[in-house]
């Protein structure tokens, strides 16, 4: 009795059951779609949406004083690089003696803008490592780091003087990115004012 | 001339694999055993000449043979002759060939093993097997071919090896990590055979079982140097990074380890049959995954290798088709297998499913947090990082449940276990383990950190528990050692590993919570104390090695005890400045014991006067314990294997299987 109302019960559920041996190949097709994307997208010379735009306005703290806000206005005057770090970051470590000598180059200003971080541990790294950045600002919970489109750091923005971003930068800056891409950029900026 | 040779044998292994894969399969449905039995040395022959391939590659590099663009770009003439042979893989299109002969030598033994299975369940896994082979040695010929010469302008030198693969850790752990991940292939073409047969018998389960812990155990060692390796040579101390291309080999790790726990239930038990089948498809699909994912840049990671968007599209086909193809037949077929399942609370089957369940959403997690930010960018919903932070939050949770199952799971029976059966001993263990959780931390550094605690408890409950379960049951056999000694070798090898999985988390738990990191500036005769040991800065003096010049710092390290101090030891970090490339590498110093590691990088010189350079240093404790978890998980599973049972006579194990699977010989009809 019990046994034919269980079957009468499987049968049921028996028609609809395929839907559940199906369901690894949906999803394996949803990623393949995704991937396929993915594939046209190039990650690391992704346009940000922002390029050709004025920089997101934000104040954020500073790094080196909790009690100083910094705007996006304080990044105007000048062509200027942004850096995205954190000491979390693995590959930040191996392009910071890159920033360094760009700073001593000082050819223009870079600003540090210190990504899902501990404020000690960022100040400790930059005290031991020397500190490129005419200032850094500092944004723990990545709030502005989203709206500037941060993938993962380093990452580097071009601006020029009116705070107009004009090139995104994924990864590490070797000299050879220096040389051919920023420099030019740099000079064009300079010259177009 | 060597070269061509090689590209030819390329050639000839991919028209080998055609064979491979078609005639089986056709002498399989249309009952031709002659044609079935072309399979195997079709398999053979293909190994033997990507074997001569890859030997006419390596040829090449050993001869600085830099007319060959592929040599020209990874190898130079004053590399060191090991560094030379293990710049056949130190890019993209030689460790393809690397890639493909492992699959060929995985291939032709399993294809030799597999007399063993009935003959359309071999014929079919020989046919699956050969058509991975031609997809992969069609997209080196077509992508990637390795052979490639740069005439008529020969280079009089070559681009020389990236630095930061000439190391020890570089010249084995990708070898290990690949025969890992193409070892996946052998359960997902016994997967394909079996639904294309749609049926599963307990007996060829057993079959499956030291292949799917044979390419488990090699991948384990392969994560596990590749972990070594970050730690020693890039220079900050960290072990393990999140970063796309590691869990690119942990996901198949994890599916591969829910693989062996559930093939141990289709064995024993006749159950889980279609589930054991998803797994194995699961875990190879993930290494394709995971070798699309490195390939073709579609994830920005710190070692991703060049980037050819050809390639990606290429893997990406090649992975829509066998994934796809293999999911749609399972979809199709896997019902067959279905069994009506009876689950008591109380049975190590349930234990066993409980575990699965765990390894796979924590594999799904995973897999999300690396594709998440591709997901979002696809969609156009903006960009997104997503760190270690979220992985850390996930991975947490769903590993402690998973630890305190791994305690309880081996002291059930098959089938049903009353409670009070190990109830009783096990509640001591359980008060000692949290006992122990908590006081050792607090006697030891005088405050509780609750993730600590967490930690050393539960693998305190998986070590005590385990041998628990295994002195009584060695004890049940025999006095003593004998006992244990008798118990089955895969019983052995299970405690080993779970063993491992305690020592590692007691590592991780330990090293990520107490180590101290300190980055200083330093000039020679300055001294740093951390803790209890003062390291000393004594000179800083150049050297040259083979392809490059050094700079490198000598620091006394001394430690305090009971106040004198005693001098433990001279760490020599360096900086290599490799002339071809002009690029630096940091070789951190590291003075290492069981208990805690020292750890000194060399930064930069902050200031060229004073001499005054930054200074990375880092006390780590118990780091070790989380290398040696995973050489006894490797261990462990390398111990199952010698089982007798596996062993066994195995046409006798098949003979209920036999009927259903055996191909009748075409004139019989």
């Amino acid at each position: 009795m019990m046994n034919s109302a269980n079957s009468n019960n499987h049968h049921q559920k028996h028609r609809l059951a395929w839907l559940r041996w199906a369901a690894p190949l949906a999803v394996f097709l949803l990623l393949l779609l995704l991937f396929w994307r993915g594939l046209s997208l190039d990650s690391s010379t992704l346009p940000s949406p922002l390029v050709g735009q004025p920089m997101p306005a934000f104040s954020l703290e500073m790094l080196h004083d909790a009690s100083v806000l910094k705007t996006e206005q304080d990044f105007k005057g000048q062509v200027a690089l942004i850096n995205v770090w954190a000491t979390w970051c693995f590959a930040c470590h191996h392009e910071h003696p890159m920033l360094m000598d760009l700073a001593y180059l000082n050819r223009v200003p870079i600003y540090g803008l210190n990504y899902r971080d501990d404020r000690e541990a960022a100040l400790s790294w930059l005290e031991a490592l020397g500190d490129p950045y005419q200032f850094t600002v500092f944004d723990p919970d990545a709030t502005v780091s989203i709206d500037w489109g941060v993938y993962g750091a380093p990452e580097t923005f071009v601006i020029d003087q009116k705070g107009i971003i004009h090139y995104r930068h994924v990864g590490v800056i070797t000299i050879n990115d220096w040389e051919t891409v920023f420099l030019p950029l740099i000079e064009q900026l300079e010259q177009a004012a | 001339m060597l070269p061509e040779l090689g590209h030819f044998a390329l050639i000839l292994a991919l028209l080998l694999a055609v064979v491979q894969a078609v005639f089986p399969l056709l002498g399989s449905f249309y009952q031709k055993p002659a044609w079935v039995a072309l399979g195997q040395p079709a398999a053979c022959a293909q190994a033997f000449f990507l074997v001569c391939s890859l030997l006419c590659l390596t040829a090449a590099f050993i001869l600085n043979d830099f007319s060959v663009a592929y040599v020209a770009e990874n190898s130079n003439s004053r590399l060191p002759l090991h560094f030379r042979i293990s710049a056949v893989w130190g890019a993209h299109e030689g460790s393809m060939l690397l890639w493909m002969t492992m699959l060929s030598l995985w291939g032709m033994s399993a294809a030799l093993a597999s007399r063993h299975l009935p003959e359309n369940i071999s014929a079919r896994l020989i046919s699956v097997l050969g058509w991975v082979s031609v997809g992969f040695l069609l997209f080196i010929l077509l992508t990637s071919n390795p052979f490639e010469r740069l005439l008529p302008y020969v280079p009089l030198d070559g681009a020389d090896l990236n630095p930061l693969l000439q190391d020890i850790g570089l010249i084995i752990h990708p070898p290990l990590l690949y025969l890992g991940y193409v070892g996946l292939v052998v359960p997902f073409a016994f997967a394909m055979a079996v639904l294309m047969s749609g049926n599963l018998a307990s007996a060829w389960a057993r079959w499956l079982r030291p292949w799917a812990v044979t390419a488990w155990v090699f991948l384990t060692l392969g994560i596990l140097l590749g972990s070594w390796w970050a730690y020693r040579e890039l220079g900050w101390g960290g072990w393990w990074f999140w970063d796309p291309v590691e869990n690119a080999s942990l996901l198949p790790w994890l599916v591969a380890t829910a693989l062996i726990h559930s093939l141990a239930v289709t064995d024993k038990r006749g159950m889980f049959k279609a589930w054991t089948i998803f797994l194995a498809i699961f875990a190879f699909s993930l290494s394709l995954l995971g070798t699309f994912l490195v390939r073709s840049g579609v994830l920005t990671s710190v070692h991703a290798f060049a980037n050819d968007p050809a390639r990606g599209v290429f893997i990406l086909i090649l992975l829509g088709i066998s994934v796809g193809s293999a999911m749609l037949l399972y979809a199709w077929r896997a019902q067959s297998l279905r069994e009506e399942v009876k689950l008591h609370l109380w049975s190590r089957e349930t234990m066993l499913l409980a575990n699965n369940v765990l390894l796979v959403v924590m594999t799904l997690s995973i897999l999300l947090g690396t594709l998440y930010p591709l997901i979002l960018d696809a969609f156009n919903l903006g960009l997104i990082s997503v760190g270690p932070p979220y992985f850390n939050a996930m991975f947490v949770p769903l590993a402690a449940p998973l630890l305190f199952l791994m305690a309880l799971g081996p002291h059930q029976r098959w089938s049903k276990t009353q409670p009070s059966e190990w109830l009783g001993r096990l509640r001591y263990t359980f008060a000692i383990s949290v006992t122990l959780g908590v006081v050792l931390p607090f006697v030891v550094t005088g405050s509780l950190q609750g993730h600590v605690v967490l930690g050393l408890a539960l693998a305190c409950w998986v070590l005590i528990a385990t041998l628990q379960d295994l002195l009584g049951k060695g004890m049940r056999r025999g006095k003593g050692f004998t006992g244990v000694w008798q118990l089955p070798r895969s019983q052995q090898g299970m405690v080993i590993a779970h063993v491992g999985v305690a020592v590692c988390a007691i590592g991780i738990a330990l090293s990520s919570q107490y180590s101290q990191e300190r980055d200083v500036r330093m000039v020679p005769g300055d001294a740093y104390t951390l803790g209890a040991y003062t390291f000393l800065f004594e000179e800083v003096v150049s050297g040259e090695g083979p392809n490059y010049t050094t700079t490198t710092g000598l620091f006394e390290v001394s430690k305090t005890k009971r106040g004198g101090e005693q001098v433990i030891g001279t760490l020599a970090p360096q900086k290599r400045l490799f002339y071809v490339r002009n690029q630096i590498m940091t070789r951190a110093a590291i003075l290492a014991n069981g208990w805690r590691d020292l750890y000194i990088a060399l930064g930069e010189p902050l200031d060229e006067r004073a001499h005054a350079w930054a200074v990375r240093i880092v006390y780590k404790p118990f780091v070790r314990w989380i290398w040696l978890g995973g050489l006894l998980i490797a261990l462990g599973g390398f111990v199952a294997l010698f089982d007798r049972r596996y062993r066994q006579k195995v046409a006798q194990a098949f003979q209920g299987a036999i009927d259903l699977g055996r191909l009748k010989p075409a004139n019989a009809e």
